[in-house]
């Protein structure tokens, strides 16, 4: 038997070498935990058995040859919102359920080439619109740590991969804190770099001003070796960059304390982020209240210019080119079916909603105006970032909410997302860390605590994440 | 306010078939969304910042070395509900009358 739990890429990659066990021997305990726990759990929507073995068999040849690569054998769990060529890639819906994706996503060709094996592709919010994975046309998952509980979302299939130990770690994609959320809700490290800081090409577009792909892991170091490993600038996705010199600073680090945002939660929230605070202070950290005003606005920003983005992307689902196809009577009739029945309702909901705050005499109020203020936002980052290295608040407002306890008021669900939309604003990267666990009922839930940096110091994140978890 | 009406229109302009059931609740729930950013409307005036320009910029390539013509034609039509000759197959657009 391995032991699964908390496995790092690190020390898998020793137990290969040491031959304590073989990238066969565990892809199979990971495959022998999925088949055990995923019909009860749901993260994933499909297992891809036969590749990950083979693709083992081979990793234990180059491993052997000393020809590996930097992630020979390690088991990784995908977001079905991420293209594997060959592979299906339904972003959860019913509208791409049979969409085999024609080319690698640039992030997984990266991955791939370095000997990544991929264990399968994980549910989500349907075109990941959502904070709770129930809003897949494939069922909900359940939160592993707590079954009658949400894995958050959208990329809760990933997280619950990696907290059933089905995965060594789980690519998501965070527009609005969907993987840092699901991170926190399942105790584990969600990462979400600088925008641009990954290729987007090869992802199902949401808001493509807001997309990142991002990571779920047992470990910071986890987060970086993937990171380090997809970052950079590729061609096929115009926005991709990221600076050769580095940003990341040497010497003590401030953390800034934005304590206005914190009104509102329990106490058990407040204590679980004071405690972080201490320990961070403890740690040698200089700890500093600061201002973000606008930083309580980000979320309403969010919901205009997100929704904005997604009815334009969207588009492109007509039930001409691929995916699901409804016969009608003429054109115009075949796209209003196609889409009426392929898109969920939530999908709906964003794509009407877009179409409103864009739609002529609307547009100045609505989307104009977002725009303003997210650079309001953007500049009151950058001005906290000449001050403090980091800024600190919690992941989510609460631990994991019951399946089907937001359901029915879609703004209740927007708002499990206060915390992490501001970074998906302003472009910073951002880090969950799991910070212990609340009182919840009869159980104790874990919650997450998160950093924000300027813009490409994500070895600063990384710094402070594995000063607090102690790696 | 919006209205089933407002709903009506929108998803005729988003090409989405809604049932009039879910034209009654789709307004209740984008009535409160929309209450809930207009928030930001205040806030935008107060501050006077009105540039809509970000610090994002467009980086700009030079349109060369297409790939092969049709090299990946046929991998893409597979994904076509429907397909002829190696075009995608659409019901007639433009009608006489």
């Amino acid at each position: 038997m391995i032991d699964l739990n908390n496995l790092s890429i690190k020390r898998a990659k020793d137990s290969f070498e040491k031959g304590e066990y073989s990238p066969s021997e565990l892809v199979s305990e990971y495959l022998n935990v999925i088949e055990e726990k995923n019909p009860q759990i749901n993260a994933y929507l499909e297992v891809f058995r036969d590749d990950a073995l083979s693709q083992a068999k081979e990793a234990e040849k180059k491993i052997k040859d000393g020809t590996s690569g930097k992630l020979s054998g390690i088991p990784l769990a995908v977001k079905d919102n991420i293209l594997i060529e060959g592979k299906i890639a339904s972003a959860s819906s019913k509208i791409l359920s049979s969409f085999t994706a024609p080319y690698n996503a640039t992030a997984i060709e990266r991955l791939k080439k370095e000997g990544a094996i991929f264990l399968g592709r994980t549910n989500m919010d349907e075109f990941a619109m959502g904070s709770s994975t129930e809003n897949s046309a494939y069922g909900p998952t359940k939160n592993p740590l707590d079954e009658s509980r949400v894995p958050g979302g959208s990329s809760g299939g990933s997280a619950a991969a990696v907290a059933m130990n089905g995965a060594l770690a789980g690519l998501g994609t965070d527009t609005g804190g969907s993987v840092r959320q699901p991170a926190s809700f399942c105790g584990k490290v969600g990462f979400k770099p600088t925008y641009g800081a990954i290729s987007r090409y090869g992802l199902i577009a949401m808001g493509s001003s807001l997309d990142q792909l991002g990571t779920i892991t047992n470990t910071v170091d986890d987060a970086e070796k993937l990171f380090s490993i997809m970052k950079g600038k590729d061609p096929m996705d115009s926005t991709s960059y990221y600076p050769e010199e580095k940003k990341a600073k040497d010497g003590a680090l401030t953390i800034g304390i934005p304590r206005e945002l914190f009104d509102g939660l329990s106490k058990d929230v407040l204590e679980n982020v004071e405690s972080a605070i201490n320990k961070f202070r403890d740690l040698g950290y200089k700890i500093l209240d600061i201002e973000l005003p606008s930083a309580k606005n980000a979320l309403a920003v969010y919901y205009i210019l997100m929704p904005a983005e997604v009815s334009s992307n969207l588009a492109r689902f007509d039930g001409v080119k691929y995916g699901l196809h409804k016969e009608g009577e003429d054109l115009l009739d075949e796209y209003l079916k196609t889409r009426g029945e392929g898109f969920g309702k939530e999908v709906r909901r964003r794509i009407m909603l877009g179409t409103y705050v864009l739609s002529a005499g609307y547009s100045d109020a609505y989307y104009r105006k977002a725009l303003s203020v997210q650079k309001l936002i953007q500049k009151e980052y950058e001005k906290s970032f000449e001050k403090v290295d980091l800024v600190l608040t919690p992941t989510t407002p609460t631990p994991a909410f019951s399946i089907g306890e937001k359901t029915s008021d879609p703004l209740q669900m927007y708002l499990a997302d206060v915390f992490t939309v501001p970074a998906n604003i302003s472009g910073n990267p951002s880090i969950s860390l799991p910070n212990g666990t609340v009182p919840c009922g009869e159980k104790s839930l874990p919650l997450g605590v998160q950093l924000i940096s300027s813009n490409y110091a994500e070895d600063t994140l990384f710094r402070a994440g594995k000063d607090f978890l102690g790696e | 306010m919006i209205t089933p009406e407002d709903i009506d229109k929108l998803s005729n302009l988003s090409r989405i078939e809604v049932s009039e059931e879910e034209k009654i609740s789709f307004s209740k729930e984008i009535d409160s969304i929309l209450e809930y950013v207009g928030q930001i409307s205040e806030l935008a005036s107060e501050s006077g910042e009105t540039e809509q320009t970000s610090s994002v910029r467009n980086v700009f390539r030079q349109d060369e070395n297409p790939h092969e013509s049709g090299l990946y034609t046929e991998t893409l039509l597979k994904e076509a509900p429907d397909s002829q000759d190696g075009f995608v197959k659409v019901k007639k657009i433009l009608s006489h009358d």
